[in-house]
């Protein structure tokens, strides 16, 4: 199992280890799964006081974006006639992020139960839950739980004799990056080529086949159970003010334990890296993307002071994203680690629009060559110039998350990339390097 | 109504207006690329980043709906520093070696870099190279690496032609525009995607590298090809004919043209112009001068009048001859004393003869068709016998109008059809009856005596609900409908169900002068087009006519015209058969090289100049009858130019011709089931209608220029004892050919489908009628 911490856990909450049990249905019972959705269904609760009470609990979109989900729910039309629906978005592809996986993995009743009560919420009848392609064994374990939640009349026509309707579908993606896009993830559900659409309109008035559409990330629809059984109020607490309840943290890189570990928002980074077992050969923190690869990096010293919410971190300047904690150590290599990031938003552009398709290649052919020896002096300023032009000017977000690394790592390390530059060769020793990959014993 | 400002300028739009929309409105330009006002927003190009009040980034003003008080900017610092980040980017891929491109000096990216582009690159890194493809003859995709991704080519599919024949595949920097594996693109209307392409992606492959744009004169002219009657802009250099583009007319063509409009001007300057007039000289033909040609012709023309009287003497021309030309040639004829003239050579029933109420035409004006609430096309290959008027039932389709299709083939029309009805060409009437009678129920109204016989079924029926639901509903009549030996029928029929319904209706219309030729009264008195081959003549003037391909029982016609004592052809081409039967041939200008008029299936009169001078001793048609009229001492033929002879046919300044009324007076209506036994069902494939397109070079590449084949249902294929791919005699009356049996499960039961217009079945009879199938 590889959620190997928690402390005051909700999502992750009884699990004891054992995989082939505790994701089934009678455990999640037994850890007194479903109790919210029942309940909801058989007092018949309001709409409108669901959706408050995810307000009140301040529930922020766990994707990435950090959104208010109770706000989003209101935004649907929930007056519309016809068909609305309600979407996961398990295409979890951003390097360093693997918490949806291992939610969907090991607790894929608290994600349909969450999904079963937005649904409620908004009127919608039919949902889709749509799961990265490259982690197959992820997929057919959630068809395997839609079918007993089927069987146990908690999915499908009249759930538990309520009148209430609700259909749920797992839907495989092929892998590409950009369909965790909401908009491009629509576009793949119809079987279209997984390209974002330009907004507006929004998904809540023009979503799936056109159809009103509320997406939400995994671990925002896992949470949503225990704010209908904790309240709302309560799930604040467990948090910070404005960052309500626990975030499942994706911790990789050089520590000794790297893992899913779930803390309420508002702990301590340090707090963080000793559950992850502290830095591998008790070596410094040189720097750490706080919220997967999209996010600027943060130096180390700076985040050594910060506490694991949206708040301190944006104030670090940075962002909480999705929660992927990548830690190096100082064995690593700036610029490489730069030219692999460039490199896979390069890959994943989807082609569209022109900064992104255009910028994003280039960008990586500029830092592929800082790296190789062949970097020039005025590099780092068209670095900046490129990653300007890119920023802000595309359909979707994916051209500011490949410039925001590019714009940051050149900021707090541009001692670094000059000395590459310079010397056409790194900082960093290359058996230190080498070292600290791990792949060979360690000499430092 | 909504207020907002543009670069400091006040402006009203109309909510729900894009900013693009509302610069254009009042003049300010914003540089784009994807952007088409006919094509669905994409926002992809990033081109048109413009600055707005209040808002962080610059937002794409194609895709950016206006707001009341909205303030736009679109040469601040924020939003030219947006447009030249794209156009650096647009670059940095894109070859810069525009002097050796064909697109060159009329390429929108090559203009737009020059205010938006910067002196020097700062890219220093190996340039994409996209593969290049063959997608056919028309369209070139020879130099991808060319290509800014702005999908207009692949929007223009999957919404104008209606099927996605390109497409982008890939991602990130090494997207490309392709067909799927292999395919090449086979619309009608590709070449309109040269246009679209802002960049030299997509060229026209018979141009391609022949001139340079500003090398090229531009002149007006009119498509001769269909009964839209598309306004073109004719680019010529040294007096040749280079290039055809569209030129925009809203009303009619909007701003596309099919491709044979575009590339038929290859036939132009082929080798087979006939550039001096010939005699047949001792049983063969011989180049003479033009005085010689004539005098032959009068002199000729004269003895024939005097000894086997006017009436043996027969002129047929071709529905796209000018109006002018159709004028002259009746009067010609009749001042011979005959009364046989006629321009509808592939017509074969004319019973509502003398029944007209005026003349046929679409009904309603081209622009009026979007409004439609439901359309009726009855016996028509609507893609491949009008390509631009499919195109408007394709959009009216797409915004909930109802189209409704009786055909005689399974064609795909590539609109999204309310319902249809395939049967064979004797059943249509029983088809359209079955619409009429289910009209009357819901209505209420007593049926109509005839139809007794006829059930209406399920499909009918839901026709007769759509053309009764609505406001604007409207019925048309195809090219197989006039062609059919129960024209005049279907007309009554479709006269009944609009009166019924109260829908509109009319005739599509064949060819370039439909509706001219009825302004220009070159209609029979005495034998029609038919009749003038069934009961030969001494003596034939053709205008333009290729009979073996161009009548509706070629073998009929050419024995006719074997036999006859004078034949006289006036033609842009020395074509194969003429020296079977013709005695003279009169080269005649096509339609770029004499001044004269189209009257389009709305009624509307277009006259158009030469676009350059006539090629070698060819002269316009009007001039030649004129002379002949001279020599033949006919009285009214002083003429002096082509204006004067249009303006003696319709007043000075007319737009829309008057007496167009498609009544049609009592006509006994029948239902009889169809005779049994095989029936030939005649297309005319749309690269074979004409002499035009006949010797289009490229255009006789495609696909659609495939040789013809007999083509029948499975269940026809095992009854006639064939199989798929067997050679089969195919037979009508004396003549016969030998073809490749085809499965087609479009084509109805105890049918076979054999085009007409080919050489390979010029021998055969009726194009619609009885036919012997047997494994050759």
């Amino acid at each position: 199992m590889a959620i190997l911490g928690a402390l005051n856990p909700m999502l992750t909450v009884g699990l004891d280890g054992n995989n082939d049990r505790d994701w089934r249905l009678d455990a999640y019972v037994k850890r007194g799964g479903y109790s919210a959705l029942k309940r909801i269904l058989s007092k018949k609760m309001p709409q409108d006081q669901v959706i408050n009470e995810v307000k009140k609990s301040v529930l922020r979109g766990r994707g990435g974006a950090g959104f208010p989900t109770g706000l989003k729910w209101s935004f649907m039309p929930r007056a519309f006639p016809g068909d609305k629906y309600v979407v996961c978005n398990s295409d979890e592809g951003e390097p360093g992020t693997f918490k949806d996986r291992d939610i969907l993995l090991f607790n894929p009743h608290s994600v349909i139960e969450g999904m079963a009560i937005a649904a409620y919420a908004m009127g919608a009848a039919r949902g889709y839950n749509y799961i990265h392609g490259e982690i197959w064994e992820v997929y057919t374990r959630f068809e395997e739980a839609l079918d007993e939640a089927i069987a146990a009349g908690l999915l499908g026509k009249n759930i538990l004799g309520s009148g209430f309707d609700f259909e749920l579908f797992a839907h495989p993606g092929y892998g590409a990056y950009i369909c965790g896009e909401e908009t491009a993830l629509l576009e793949s559900i119809e079987g279209k080529k997984g390209q974002p659409r330009f907004k507006p309109p929004f998904p809540a008035s023009f979503g799936l086949y056109g159809k009103p559409t509320t997406i939400n990330n995994t671990e925002t629809f896992g949470a949503v159970p225990f704010i209908m059984n904790i309240g709302g109020e309560a799930y604040l607490e467990a948090g910070l003010a404005n960052n309500g309840g626990t975030k499942l943290f994706s911790v990789s890189g050089h520590v000794n334990r790297p893992g899913n570990y779930e803390i309420p928002l508002g702990t301590p980074f340090s707090t963080l890296l000793e559950m992850a077992g502290g830095m591998r050969g008790g070596r410094k923190l040189k720097g750490c993307i706080p919220g997967g690869s999209s996010s600027p990096v943060v130096p180390g010293a700076t985040m050594m002071d910060c506490t694991m919410d949206y708040d301190s971190i944006s104030k670090a300047g940075s962002m909480l994203g999705s929660g992927a904690v990548i830690v190096m150590d100082e064995t690593t290599c700036m610029v490489k680690a730069l030219e692999r990031l460039s490199f896979f938003y390069y890959e994943e552009s989807c082609g569209q629009c022109t900064p992104c398709r255009e910028g994003t290649n280039w960008l990586y052919k500029i830092v592929h060559r800082i790296e190789n020896g062949q970097g020039r002096p005025d590099d780092l300023d068209l670095l900046g110039s490129v990653t300007t032009n890119i920023m802000g000017r595309t359909i979707c977000a994916l051209g500011d998350a490949a410039s925001m690394p590019v714009q940051s790592f050149v900021k707090h390390f541009r001692d670094e990339f000059a000395y590459h530059i310079e010397h056409k060769k790194c900082l960093v020793p290359p058996d230190v390097q080498r070292a600290g990959s791990g792949f060979f014993k360690a000499t430092v | 109504m909504l207020d907002i400002e543009i670069d400091g300028k006040q402006v009203q739009v109309p909510a729900g207006s894009t900013i693009m929309d509302a610069a254009q409105l009042i003049g300010v330009y914003i540089p784009h690329f994807c952007y088409h006002k006919k094509l669905s927003i994409a926002a992809n190009c990033r081109m048109c980043l413009v600055q707005v009040e209040k808002a962080p980034k610059p937002l794409p003003a194609c895709a950016t709906p206006v707001t009341s008080g909205m303030k736009v900017f679109t040469h601040s610092e924020l939003a030219i520093n947006a447009q030249k980040g794209v156009m650096e980017f647009l670059l940095i891929n894109h070859p810069l070696d525009c002097p050796i491109c064909d697109q060159g000096g009329e390429c929108q990216l090559q203009d737009l870099a020059v205010g938006y582009g910067g002196s020097a690159s700062r890219y220093d890194e190996a340039k994409r190279v996209v593969f290049h493809k063959d997608i056919g003859p028309l369209v070139s995709m020879q130099e991808m690496s060319r290509c800014i991704h702005c999908t207009r080519c692949v929007r223009f599919g999957q919404e104008i032609a209606g099927v996605m024949e390109l497409g982008m595949a890939n991602r990130n920097m090494h997207s490309e525009i392709q067909t799927f594996v292999g395919r090449t693109v086979d619309s009608e209307l590709s070449g309109n995607m040269i246009d679209l392409c802002p960049v030299g992606a997509l060229t026209s492959r018979p141009f391609r590298y022949s001139a340079r744009s500003w090398e090229l004169s531009h002149r007006k002219s009119v498509s001769p090809h269909d009964s839209i009657g598309s306004n073109l802009t004719v680019q010529v250099k040294s007096n040749r004919v280079m290039r055809v583009l569209p030129r925009d007319n809203e009303e009619i063509n909007e701003c596309w043209i099919s491709d044979k409009d575009r590339f038929s001007y290859e036939a132009l300057n082929s080798g087979e112009r006939l550039q001096k007039p010939m005699i047949r000289v001792d049983g063969s033909l011989r180049e003479v001068e033009w005085n010689i040609a004539l005098d032959y012709v009068s002199h000729a023309l004269t003895d024939i009048a005097r000894t086997h009287g006017g009436e043996s003497i027969a002129a047929l021309a071709a529905p796209s001859a000018t109006l002018e030309e159709l004028y002259l040639l009746q009067k010609l004829t009749r001042g011979l004393g005959s009364g046989s003239v006629d321009f509808r050579p592939r017509r074969r029933d004319f019973s509502s003869e003398g029944k007209l109420a005026g003349i046929p035409w679409l009904g309603l004006k081209l622009s009026e068709i979007k409004d439609l609430d439901a359309a009726l096309v009855i016996g028509s290959f609507l893609r491949k016998d009008h390509p631009l008027f499919a195109q408007r039932l394709r959009q009216l389709a797409k915004q909930s109008g109802q189209v409704s299709l009786i055909s005689v083939t399974g064609d795909d029309p590539l609109i999204r059809l309310h319902s249809r009805m395939t049967v064979s060409p004797a059943d249509l009437t029983r088809a359209l009856a079955a619409v009429v009678k289910a009209a009357a129920r819901i209505k209420k109204v007593a049926l109509p005596v005839g139809l007794e016989s006829v059930e209406p079924c399920a499909v009918s029926q839901a026709i007769a609900e759509s053309l009764l639901a609505g406001e604007k509903r409207a019925i048309f009549l195809g090219n197989v409908a006039e062609q059919s030996a129960q024209a005049a029928q279907l007309h009554a029929l479709a006269s009944l169900l609009a009166t019924l319904t109260g829908a509109r209706f009319g005739f599509i219309g064949e060819a370039a002068n439909s509706v001219g030729g009825h302004v220009a009264r070159a209609l029979p008195t005495a034998l029609n087009a038919y009749e003038m081959f069934a009961q030969p003549r001494q003596a034939y003037v053709l205008l333009g006519i290729e009979a073996e391909l161009d009548c509706y029982n070629p073998h009929q016609a050419v024995a006719a015209l074997q036999q006859a004592a004078l034949v006289v052809m006036l033609t842009p081409f020395k074509h194969e058969a003429a020296p079977d039967y013709a005695d003279v041939l009169l080269p005649l200008a096509p339609f770029t090289e004499t001044s004269g008029s189209f009257v389009n299936t709305e009624g509307r009169i277009q006259s158009f100049n030469g676009v350059c001078r006539p090629l070698g001793d060819a002269r316009p048609g009007w001039k030649v009858l004129r002379v002949l009229g001279n020599l033949l001492a006919i009285p009214g033929f002083d003429y002096t130019s082509s204006e004067q002879v249009r303006d003696e046919i319709v007043a000075p300044e007319t737009v829309f011709v008057a007496g167009l009324d498609n009544g049609i007076g009592d006509l006994a209506l029948s239902s009889d089931p169809a005779s049994k036994g095989l029936q030939r069902i005649a297309d005319v494939p749309i690269y074979f209608a004409d002499p035009l397109v006949r010797r289009g070079a490229a255009l006789q590449q495609t696909r659609d220029a495939a040789a013809p084949t007999a083509r029948m249902c499975a269940a026809t294929l095992v009854q006639a004892g064939l199989s798929d791919g067997s050679q089969v005699r195919v037979r009508q009356g004396q003549g016969e050919a030998l073809l490749t049996a085809k499965a087609d499960e479009s084509v109805p039961a105890g049918c076979v489908r054999v085009a007409a217009a080919h050489v390979s079945t010029a021998a055969l009879g009726d194009m619609f009628g009885p036919i012997d199938v047997e494994r050759a």
